[in-house]
Formats: C-alpha cells, sequence, structure tokens
C-alpha cells in the first residue's frame, strides 16, 4: 500500500506518453492502453479509499528527505475520498470517449491530454507540498485548456482562449502567493507551513496572501465574482470532458485545494476565525442564486448545465464556509453527487447531440423520449439528483447541507438553499420539457450507441445505490474525510508523526 | 522593499495589459510579464547580502550561504511559463488562421 500513491501518478503519466507512440501502431491499441490505466487508477483509488485506516495517512517522501525538506505525498481519508471521485468518473467518460470520440480528429491527442488531466488532478488530490500542488495544478489546467479548445472550431477556440486567460491569472496569484509565503517561513510542506503559520504575527502582509490564495483558488472554482469563463469553456469541451470540467476538475482545483489550504494549513474553523468562514458563506450563497438565475433563462443543453455547475459548486462553498459536521458532510456529500450527476447531464447532452447534432433548445420540438429512452431515462434521474430529490444522493447531500446552516443558526442560507434546490428543479426540467417529453419528434433517430448508455446506465445506478446505501457510505467515507477537514492543524502533527515512521 | 515594489509593479504593469488589451498577442505579452514579475519575486527570496554559493563540502561556521531552493521553484515556473506562453500563442494563431484577425472582439461569438 505504501508504494500506491506513486502507482497513482506513473501509471496515467507513463500512459499518456505510450499512447501516441501506440497509436500509430493500431488505433485501437491506444484506446486499450488508456483504458488499462485509467481502470487501474480507479482500483487502486478504491482500494485506498476502502482500506487505508483512519487517522493513519499514508506518507510517501521522495528521496527519502526527512519532511519539510522533501517533496512529499500525503495520502489520507480525504485525499483517498477525492481520488475515487476523480477516479469514478474518469473511468466512466473513459467508456463513453471510445465511442464519442470517433467524429474527430486526432484521438490519439485526446488520449494523451485525457490522461495528463488526470494525473494533473490525482497529484493536486495527493501532493504534501504547496508549490508542488502548484506544479500539479498547471498539468491539470494546461491539458484541460486544450481539451476545451480540442474541436478547433472558432467557438472552441475563444472559449479556450478565454478559459486560459482566467485560469493561468487564478495560477500567478497562487504562485506569487507562494513566492511570499516562501519568503515569509523558508518552507512550502504544508504540515510545516501549518505549524509556521501557528505561531507567526497576524500582520496585514498576512492576510494579503490568504487573499491571494483565495483569489486564486476561488477563480479555479468560478465562485460568484469569478464566474465568466466557465458557461464559455465547459460547454465548448467534448461532452466527455465537460463531464468532467465539471464534475471534477473544478471541484479539485478549486474546492479542495481552498479546503486543504484554509482547514488543515492556516486552521480557520468556525469557532475560531467566524469572519474568514463568513465570506465562504457570502461568496457560496452569491454563487447559488447568480448560477441558479443565469441557468433559468439559458437556451442552450450545455450552457445551461454549466450555469447549474456555478449554483450546485456555491452549495459546496457555503457549506465548507458553515462550517460544522453536518455541513462538511454535506459538501463532501455534494462533491460526490454533484461530480456523478453533473457528469451524467454531460454525458446525456453529448448522446443528444453525436444523434440529433443539435444543442440549441429552442430547435428541439421534443418526443426524444420515444426514440431515445435510456438517455432520456438517465438525464430525467439525473436531473432529480442534481435537484436533490429523494431517494437520489444529490437528496442527502442537500439535506446536509441545509441541517447544517440550521444547526449553525444560519436561517437564510438554509432557506435560499432549500429555495434554490427547487429552481434547479425548474430549469433541469426545462431541459426535459423541450427535448425529452411531448408527441412530436425528428423521424428517424436511434438510441445512442451501447457503450454511451452504458457509462449514462452506470452513474444512474451510482446515484441511486449513493442515495439508497448512504446509511453505508457516510460512516465508511464522508465521515471519515470530513474529519480530516474538522481535526484543522491537527493534521501537521499527525503526518509528521507518521513521516518520522511512527 | 525595493524589490517587492519593483516586482508588484511589473505583476500589475502585466495584468493591466491583460485586462485592457483587445490584441491577443498583446494579452500574452501581459502575461509573460506576469511570470517575469513573479519569477524575479521568488529569484530573490533565496538573496542573501554577502552569501557564498550554496555548495558545501563540509559545513562552516559563521558562513552565509544562499538559499538553492527558490531557484528550483523559479526553474520550474520558467518551463511552466514557457508552455503557457506557447500554448496562448498557438491558440491566438489558430483563431487568426480561421478569423484573420488577432482582435478579441472581432472574433466574439460566445455570448450569454
Amino acid at each position: 500500500m505504501k508504494i500506491f500513491p506513486v502507482l497513482l501518478i506513473a501509471i496515467p503519466l507513463g500512459a499518456a506518453f505510450l499512447v501516441p507512440i501506440c497509436f500509430k501502431i493500431w488505433r485501437r491499441l491506444a484506446e486499450i492502453i488508456t483504458g488499462l490505466a485509467v481502470a487501474a487508477v480507479l482500483a487502486l483509488s478504491v482500494y485506498l479509499a476502502l482500506f487505508l485506516p483512519a487517522g493513519q495517512p499514508l506518507v510517501y517522501l521522495f528521496g527519502n528527505w526527512p519532511i519539510p525538506i522533501g517533496i512529499m505525498f500525503v495520502v489520507d481519508k480525504l485525499s483517498a475520498f477525492m481520488l475515487v471521485v476523480v477516479a469514478i468518473l474518469v473511468f466512466l467518460s473513459y467508456v463513453y470517449a471510445t465511442k464519442y470520440m470517433d467524429h474527430f480528429t486526432g484521438p490519439g491527442k485526446f488520449y494523451t491530454l485525457y490522461l495528463l488531466m488526470l494525473v494533473g488532478m490525482l497529484g493536486v488530490v495527493m501532493t504534501g507540498d504547496l508549490f508542488n500542488m502548484f506544479v500539479f495544478m498547471e498539468i491539470a489546467a494546461i491539458a484541460s485548456y486544450a481539451l476545451v479548445a480540442f474541436g478547433t472550431e472558432p467557438e472552441e477556440l475563444e472559449a479556450g482562449f478565454k478559459y486560459m486567460v482566467m485560469g493561468e491569472i487564478a495560477s500567478l496569484m497562487i504562485l506569487l502567493a507562494i513566492a511570499f509565503i516562501y519568503a515569509g517561513t523558508g518552507t512550502l510542506n504544508l504540515a510545516d507551513l501549518s505549524q509556521a503559520f501557528a505561531v507567526m504575527d497576524k500582520t496585514p502582509g498576512f492576510y494579503f496572501v490568504l487573499v491571494l490564495l483565495v483569489f486564486g483558488f476561488s477563480l479555479k472554482a468560478a465562485l460568484a465574482p469569478f464566474i465568466s469563463w466557465l458557461p464559455d469553456a465547459h460547454p465548448a469541451a467534448p461532452a466527455p470532458v465537460s463531464a468532467l470540467l465539471s464534475g471534477v476538475l473544478v471541484k479539485v482545483l478549486g474546492i479542495y485545494a481552498l479546503a486543504r489550504v484554509i482547514f488543515n494549513v492556516y486552521g480557520f474553523s468556525r469557532a475560531s476565525d467566524p469572519l474568514v468562514l463568513n465570506v465562504f458563506v457570502i461568496l457560496g450563497l452569491a454563487s447559488i442564486v447568480i448560477g441558479g438565475l443565469l441557468a433559468l433563462r439559458q437556451k442552450d443543453y450545455k450552457r445551461l448545465l454549466a450555469d447549474s455547475t456555478l449554483s450546485q459548486v456555491g452549495y459546496i462553498v457555503l457549506a465548507l464556509g458553515i462550517g460544522n459536521e453536518f455541513a462538511l458532510i454535506g459538501a463532501l456529500a455534494h462533491i460526490l453527487s454533484h461530480a456523478l450527476g453533473k457528469g451524467l447531464l454531460f454525458l446525456t447532452a453529448g448522446a443528444v447531440e453525436y444523434r440529433v447534432g443539435e444543442r440549441d433548445l429552442t430547435k428541439f420540438s421534443g418526443g426524444l423520449g420515444k426514440q431515445m429512452p435510456w438517455t432520456s431515462l438517465s438525464y430525467n434521474l439525473g436531473a432529480l439528483s442534481v435537484a436533490g430529490m429523494p431517494p437520489f444522493l444529490g437528496f442527502f447531500s442537500k439535506l446536509f447541507i441545509i441541517l447544517g446552516a440550521v444547526q449553525a443558526g444560519m436561517i437564510i442560507p438554509a432557506v435560499v438553499a432549500g429555495l434554490f434546490a427547487v429552481v434547479t428543479l425548474g430549469y433541469l426540467l426545462k431541459i426535459t420539457n423541450k427535448v425529452f417529453w411531448g408527441k412530436e419528434g425528428v423521424k428517424g433517430i436511434k438510441e445512442a450507441p451501447f457503450v454511451m448508455v452504458l457509462a449514462m446506465v452506470c452513474l444512474v445506478a451510482l446515484l441511486l445505490g449513493g442515495g439508497v446505501f448512504f446509511f453505508w457510505l457516510k460512516p465508511n467515507l464522508l465521515q471519515p474525510a470530513a474529519d480530516v477537514l474538522l481535526q484543522g492543524v491537527k493534521y501537521a502533527e499527525i503526518v509528521f508523526r507518521i513521516g518520522a515512521g511512527g | 522593499m525595493i524589490v517587492l515594489v519593483i516586482s508588484l509593479a511589473l505583476f500589475l504593469v502585466g495584468l493591466y495589459a491583460i485586462i485592457t488589451k483587445r490584441n491577443m498577442i498583446k494579452v500574452a505579452i501581459g502575461f509573460s510579464l506576469m511570470e517575469y514579475a513573479v519569477n524575479f519575486l521568488l529569484a530573490i527570496v533565496g538573496f542573501r547580502p554577502g552569501a557564498l554559493p550554496p555548495i558545501l563540502k563540509a559545513v562552516e561556521v559563521g558562513k552565509v550561504y544562499a538559499d538553492p531552493l527558490p531557484q528550483a521553484l523559479v526553474l520550474t515556473s520558467i518551463v511552466i511559463g514557457l508552455g503557457v506562453t506557447a500554448f496562448l500563442l498557438a491558440l491566438a494563431l489558430r483563431l487568426y488562421n480561421r478569423i484573420g484577425s488577432f482582435d478579441l472582439e472581432e472574433i466574439q461569438r460566445l455570448k450569454g
């Protein structure tokens, strides 16, 4: 088990550079290698999430340097949970992409970028070093810029350019913060930083660096004031990539990094620093409202889903800001349920586009439900989950966020969160109404190909299973991951103890 | 202190270029300026007045050595910066081939 973190990086990274060579030999060989790598990542992640003991993170020291000196990987329960979320969606999107990417040129390049994006996300989740986190973030981000512009139509190139400008401003803000942090503390190791911050004077400079970091991560997560790029970038990518961008990329680069730094490095908690956490409550609420309202008046299938992502990411940040146990469990559950749910909805958008060739909702006359029954069923069940209807996983995640808000005595956030669950259902049903329901229909449209339907049905099954077996999911995956965030700066103690061989 | 002011000023000049310029090449130049600013700051962080290069044969008490880590960080970030600049320019060129303009307002297709 000790070697797993390295394998998780080495396997997809090696495969990424084998793919172009294999593609020259035989097209399917590239697909098979990608599939093997992605399946290996899924198997390792699931094993880690199930069998990693709580409070006993894996610490892998590169070159066996003692802790504050070298680079290290730390896999605790929170990392393992994020690994599983990433791996499941990447695996199912891959299954879907094997068919979907047929009508694109250059699938060899696609799989290379796909695996590099996976490497970047896995690295961000596992690393225990701030600069290393930045490097992996850039790997994932640059691969995602290329994937957004993959179709090379003018719209897609423009979306890629916009996305890149915003993403790079965020990255440079984070790098600037890293430079200041190194100047101030002389260390970049997350555990060591956490101890250095604890004894530091809280000067204006200290808060300036915090603002830079929060600004950078919020831009990557597309929180309320910085939303302009997401509704352009996510719909422009090919559908399996849109699913990954909305499903996991914003959460890993934005939310996970933010949560790790805020809770485990700075050690903020609701009890000690309510002011800092209230900032996140406000950012989250603003995102929920703005994203929801944008989605209500949206007329493009994929853009509507992207606007909805803004709103749903707002729920996660709101829950992080509330910061008590219920809310954090809700935040993590929402990361899982939104990754699966929004991934699923983007895949259905791809299936419809694959068969009909249209994304503009005003051009649909309904009735696709008869011709594409499985896609229609997947969309409707996925929409119910994203909107938060029982018995799906999405219901429990929103329930826990609202319970957390009520427990913390925040009535207005609880009311807004509940109200916008209904708004979510409203805008998602708009697609059901325009595309899937009704008698009329374009003649001669078939159901999506088998592997695409398979990927969608698997996601529906996971959402339904996650809801029905929530009583198993909560103590085994969500609670230990939330405990990592709740333990705050004790993270450093544990990492130092394990890293010293304890 | 003066170093801090210089690099922050350079950073803001780059940011200004990115925000206000409509030409995609100028936006890419803005990014280069911002990268230089951060790299400059990082390199200066390792500076110690009168320091020796950090090549240790035996630990000598009382000598000051420069911090080698920021140099490694700068090298990494220069490489990342190269990738970013190259990809930005590649996107700009692809757009130019499609539309015949580097002007961001003329190429604008996406809206709300």
